[in-house]
């Protein structure tokens, strides 16, 4: 089984999607990289660390793109923005089953930050737009450097989120809580703090992710096909709106007091929930049947 | 210029505001037009109930004031950086107020952004980069990161940042760089009632950011880039 | 930063021109990508680094000799972005980025 943890963004892609359907748009050889990174004396990548294009998903035709975070940790740039942004306006054109987002990024490149900050709420916006022209938008989260900053804003903004245990999604990541506000506030060496408080299983639980699977392309793959087969139109109504705002007030009501991951664990009945991060993902998802927020 | 202050200059009609230590909340007149107002002062941090409260606003305008315009006069030094907001997934709950933000757009309602003290990061993109237009004060700061912090993580020297900075808008924290690179629409200065009267009045249309961020040369890339991506054949 | 540019002559062809580009490894720390491309510089070979790490000319030439003396391509254009990768890296991602662009493709 390959690891979707340990793969590049460019494999990832090509495992994801039916084998030989992917097609790049500005691909490397196109050089489209970032032009402020030189001044600061920092390599650029020929794609700018994202690789953006179409192919087909259990032979449905997808748009996809998918980011590197061993380039910049995945941060987004003026460039790298404007790909994803492109990528999901032309959903609005072609009109695919579904826009696939295989996100790993620590957030806005600080090198370019207010190119970045502003790329992120366009890619926010042209979220938003290509859900209300009917069109699912899915996020794959399970990469080495997660899923932070406006990236964490940007997934949440989608028809769902798939993550393995590795793939960790929040908006501050812990190494920058810990440099604002003290070790004391969040170890970002604590490892197993670190996961159980942004990791998969936690997300799960909590609904910010509505799939977990084990840390293996295929097993992506599979989700992914899974939420297109039972695809349904986004909605984005008043209604819908609303019945969130329930559910998050619920959260808050629920688990405001709650010091850790393990204690909103108890809070929904979960038995031994300290053993949950021991769990391989199928006896995990047994053990957690109906105990979800 | 504090909460209060700003008010009653954007107002001079007359506004009901509810101040709730940082968050305030209510409606302004122009000319015939109520506004429904939303806003923070004291450079808050956006937690997780902040962000909830915000959102139960804008749907409430939504569902009790269909097409009323809403005006955001967010001050935020950001998203709140702690542990507790991160275990409940604060990036669900800024996800949420962008969503119900959207909803509002989607449903007619003009939505408007004035920077007027400051904006940080991820409080600015579920807020008023979220908008239709964003506008701000001329006096007032947008970042991501200041340059000394920014220089300590990607280990650049000060110096260098502070010299690139002088004619680069693309990292340096300033309201002037959020303009030219299309972030910001305009400034507004002298009679803010008559800058707010004009906004409400112009069109709206999809994202315009990258195009006049090409116009005003302070972002070259974003909007070539993305039409390529959008058009090029394959 | 550091651009260096190296030119390899008396290569032998690469069966097929219209070969699509190939690219392998990622710009990180100890790492870098590798473009090869089909190209037509009447029978030499080009190779273009831009490098994070300054005043290592001599090593890439000698990384670089060491590569052509192996695979001896012709009428090809390698680009390379690097953040100091050790020469044992750059060997590996070579040979990675010519076999992958021998079979058509991405690694």
């Amino acid at each position: 089984m390959s690891s979707y943890y340990e793969a590049s963004a460019r494999e990832r892609l090509l495992g994801l999607l039916d084998e030989g359907s992917f097609q790049e748009i500005l691909p490397p050889s196109a050089r489209i990289s970032s032009p402020h990174l030189r001044q600061l004396d920092t390599p650029a990548a020929f794609d700018d660390g994202i690789i953006v294009g179409k192919g087909l998903l259990d032979g449905k035709p997808v748009l996809a793109a998918a980011q590197e975070g061993g380039f910049m940790g995945g941060a987004v740039g003026e460039v790298h923005g404007a790909k994803l942004t492109g990528l999901l306006e032309r959903a609005l054109d072609e009109k695919p089953a579904a826009v696939l987002l295989l996100v790993e990024s620590g957030g806005v490149r600080l090198h370019e930050a207010n190119a970045g900050l502003i790329a992120v709420s366009e890619i926010m916006r042209a979220i938003l737009a290509v859900r209300a022209a009917g069109i699912p938008v899915f996020v794959l989260d399970g990469g080495q450097f997660g899923c932070f900053g406006g990236m964490g804003i940007a997934s949440r903004l989608c028809d769902a989120v798939v993550m393995s245990e590795e793939g960790r999604l929040g908006l501050s990541g812990p190494e920058v809580i810990e440099t604002t506000m003290g070790v004391e506030e969040f170890d970002s060496r604590d490892r197993a703090l670190v996961w159980r408080t942004l990791g998969g299983k936690h997300r799960y639980l909590l609904g910010e992710a509505a799939g977990i699977v084990p840390d293996a392309i295929a097993a992506f793959r599979d989700a992914a096909i899974g939420l297109l087969r039972q695809a349904q139109a986004p909605d984005l109504s008043l209604a819908a709106m609303q019945a969130e705002h329930r559910r998050l007030a619920n959260r808050l009501e629920r688990f405001g007091q709650c010091r850790d991951a393990i204690d909103i664990w108890r809070s929904l009945g979960i038995e031994e929930p300290a053993g949950l991060p021991l769990l391989e993902i199928p006896e995990f998802v047994a053990r957690t049947q109906d105990r979800r927020a | 210029m504090d909460a209060n202050h700003l008010i009653n200059t954007l107002f001079p009609q007359g506004a009901e505001i509810d101040f709730d230590g940082e968050f305030f909340t209510g409606t302004g007149q122009v000319g015939d037009k109520i506004v429904a107002v939303l806003g923070t002062q004291g450079g808050v941090y956006i937690g997780v109930e902040l962000a909830h409260r915000m959102a139960g606003i804008v749907l409430d305008t939504v569902r009790n004031h269909p097409g009323r315009p809403i005006l955001l006069l967010v001050d935020t030094k950001g998203q709140r950086p702690s542990r507790r907001d991160e275990l409940l997934g604060i990036n669900g709950y800024m996800a949420h107020l962008a969503k119900c933000l959207d909803l509002a757009r989607r449903q007619g309602h003009r939505t408007i952004g004035l920077v007027w003290s400051q904006a940080v990061s991820g409080g600015f993109l579920a807020s008023s980069l979220l908008a239709d237009e964003c506008y701000a004060l001329p006096d007032a700061e947008v970042r991501v990161m200041n340059l000394p912090a920014m220089s300590r993580v990607t280990k650049i020297p000060l110096e260098r940042l502070e010299a690139l900075s002088l004619d680069n808008p693309v990292f340096a924290p300033g309201v002037e760089n959020y303009r030219r690179m299309g972030a910001i629409r305009d400034f507004w200065q002298g009679d803010l009632a008559a800058c707010l009267a004009t906004a409400l009045d112009s069109p709206t249309g999809p994202d315009r950011r990258r195009a006049h961020g090409l116009e005003r040369e302070g972002r070259l890339m974003a909007y070539k880039v993305a039409e390529r991506v959008r058009h090029d054949p394959v | 930063m550091e651009t260096l540019v190296f030119d390899y002559r008396d290569g032998k062809p690469v069966p097929a021109s219209n070969r699509p580009p190939a690219l392998v490894g990622v710009v990180g720390s100890g790492n870098l990508e590798v473009l090869v491309e089909a190209h037509d510089l009447s029978g030499a070979a080009r190779v273009e680094v831009v490098t994070a790490a300054t005043g290592f000319r001599p090593i890439w030439q000698a990384v670089l000799d060491d590569f052509f003396n192996r695979h001896a391509p012709s009428n090809i254009l390698i680009s390379i972005n690097d953040v100091g990768a050790t020469p044992a890296v750059v060997s590996l991602r070579l040979d990675q980025a010519m076999e992958a662009f021998k079979a058509g493709g991405a690694a």
